[in-house]
């Protein structure tokens, strides 16, 4: 198995054949998640449970202090919060804890004599998802707007930024959690590891709670790291109060966290795969 | 007890586990003490809970995930498999009470981890706090903790039956696991409706904010009485909706 042969494949059989490959994983995988309606339902009900938390426990902070707190008010947070349940449905990528089951039972095996580099089967299958997800969620999202009121009064330019931020968290997310993931190719007491990548993730990307609202230090250590960009930058795109600028400059930090992804995976890849070779040889 | 022997046992073998364990403890208490830095940073009292009780509501949460960690959901999950794969025949087949065994069978020890951080977590919170804690905190902690985990395994169980009629019930734990996360905070900083259900559907409410009342000394006779009475109650409908389980099981592979 040479590494060469993944890369040429993209060239090899064309662009139509890699959309076709793209459509045909996006359709297989919007037919099979709608058979799990129940089960989905299931999980975004439990995952929905967490940004109600952040949300009252902020709302309530805020009229604790007069109605206003660090400039969200309960209105704003709502719209934060409920907003945040879309871009965390969008973030659900395949975790890195499944590499090594991915691993030990040679599913990788087949995957490295297909012609495509095997992220694009992970990228297409859980994009497809990513419409099970977002048509289920509507409904949600309508309740907890009713419940909750939130203030959003995005503009279009608002509205443009966040359709495209959310597809370049996803596509960061999952370039970052691969790259986690293929650690497993070398050591597989990686469980810790992942478990501490995932509590700064959780502090330092506006899931939590919005960047905004963490100390002056923190904001800065959020700034060089590619957390935001999946979290809080999407949420506030919409959200809000965001300038025109801001909205572009973050945009452009996402599109360099996501060359800064394709290139961490493809040459942690290319040596996974060496190894990989030599340990099941 | 055999089978909680042969389940330390098991564990034993994987020590690397437990390992694993600290730091997960560790990462999710380091977390809570975060935002709890967080929240009282701009405010000093959340819906009339300081810093301290809050920080007894977080050591509780810790407890009480343990000990649902420890056995109440490795056994759960058990019997959702066990339906599934028709392996349930051989529980029903045992001349044993089935709803003991199948509370019974599988312990993850190192979850006990969270219940011995949680705990220290308490002790801190009731020490830093100037509340008086004396014999009847602590007696109203005890019981309270009991009958708080209790609950939640009642209302574990009574969902888990719903396999013996939907096959695919695992998303239940994802749901379940989700919904638990409320009960790092107090109850009462729920909106009405959503602290009901915390309290009376998914019993979080008395499970994590009834003990942490009684360490902090804000737990009146009355609301312990209810609490009780409340878990026995629990204890003999989910012993009905069991046997009424059991009796319509059909079997998976027969």
């Amino acid at each position: 198995m040479t590494t060469g042969a993944i890369d040429d494949g993209l060239h090899e059989s064309g662009l139509r054949a890699f959309l076709r490959l793209y459509a045909t994983l996006f359709r297989l995988a919007i037919i099979e998640q709608f058979q799990y309606r129940a089960a989905n339902y299931f999980y975004m009900i439990g995952m929905i449970t967490e940004p109600v938390i952040y949300l009252v426990v902020w709302s309530t902070i805020a009229d604790a202090r007069g109605g206003e707190v660090g400039g969200f008010t309960a209105g704003t947070f709502a719209a934060y919060y409920i907003v945040w349940t879309l871009v965390r449905n969008m973030n659900i990528v395949f975790t890195p804890f499944g590499w090594e089951q991915r691993i030990r039972e040679g599913q990788l095996s087949s995957q490295l004599v297909r012609p495509l580099h095997p992220i694009h089967y992970d990228l297409g299958f859980f994009a497809g998802w990513k419409v099970v997800v977002i048509v289920m969620w509507l409904p949600l999202a309508t309740v907890l707007s009713l419940i909750f009121k939130p203030e959003l009064n995005p503009t279009v330019a608002q509205m443009g930024a966040f359709f495209v931020a959310i597809w370049g968290a996803y596509l960061i997310r999952s370039l970052l959690l691969w790259m986690l993931g293929m650690v497993t190719f070398w050591t597989t007491r990686v469980s810790a590891a992942f478990e501490v990548f995932f509590a700064a993730e959780l502090l330092l990307s506006g899931r939590l709670v919005p960047v905004r609202l963490m100390p002056d230090w923190a904001q800065q250590v959020a700034g060089v790291l590619p957390f935001e960009s999946t979290f809080g930058f999407p949420i506030t795109a919409l959200v809000g109060p965001i300038s025109n600028e801001e909205l572009v400059e973050g945009l452009l930090t996402q599109a360099f966290w996501i060359l800064f992804g394709v290139a961490g995976v493809s040459f942690m890849w290319r040596r996974a795969v060496r190894n990989y070779t030599a340990v099941s040889g | 007890m055999t089978f909680l022997r042969i389940g330390v046992m098991n564990e034993l073998q994987y020590r690397a586990n437990f390992f694993l364990q600290i730091i997960q403890s560790v990462v999710a208490v380091g977390t809570g003490l975060i935002v709890l830095a967080l929240i009282f940073s701009q405010t000093d009292a959340l819906d009339g809970w300081t810093r301290p009780q809050l920080l007894a509501v977080l050591g509780v949460f810790t407890m009480v995930g343990g000990v649902i960690g420890f056995i109440i959901e490795p056994n759960m999950g058990r019997v959702m498999a066990d339906v599934r794969q028709g392996t349930f025949d051989y529980v029903l087949t045992k001349p044993v009470d089935s709803q003991l065994l199948v509370s019974v069978r599988e312990f993850r020890l190192w979850k006990l981890t969270d219940v011995i951080v949680g705990a220290g977590v308490v002790v801190w919170a009731v020490i830093v706090d100037d509340a008086p804690t004396g014999l009847a905190n602590v007696a109203g902690f005890a019981v309270s903790l009991l009958a708080g985990s209790l609950m939640i395994y009642c209302v574990w169980l009574m969902l888990t039956t719903g396999a013996f009629w939907f096959v695919r019930m695992e998303m239940l734990q994802e749901l379940f696991t989700g919904l638990y996360r409320a009960g790092q905070y107090p109850v009462g900083v729920y909106p009405g409706w959503l602290r009901a259900g915390l309290t009376f559907l998914i019993p979080i409410g008395f499970a994590v904010t009834v003990p942490s009342e009684a360490v902090t000394g804000r737990l009146t006779i009355g609301r312990l009485a209810v609490a009780v009475g409340f878990v026995l109650f629990l204890m003999a409908l989910t012993r009905i909706v069991w046997q009424w389980g059991v009796k319509n099981y059909s079997g998976a592979s027969a």
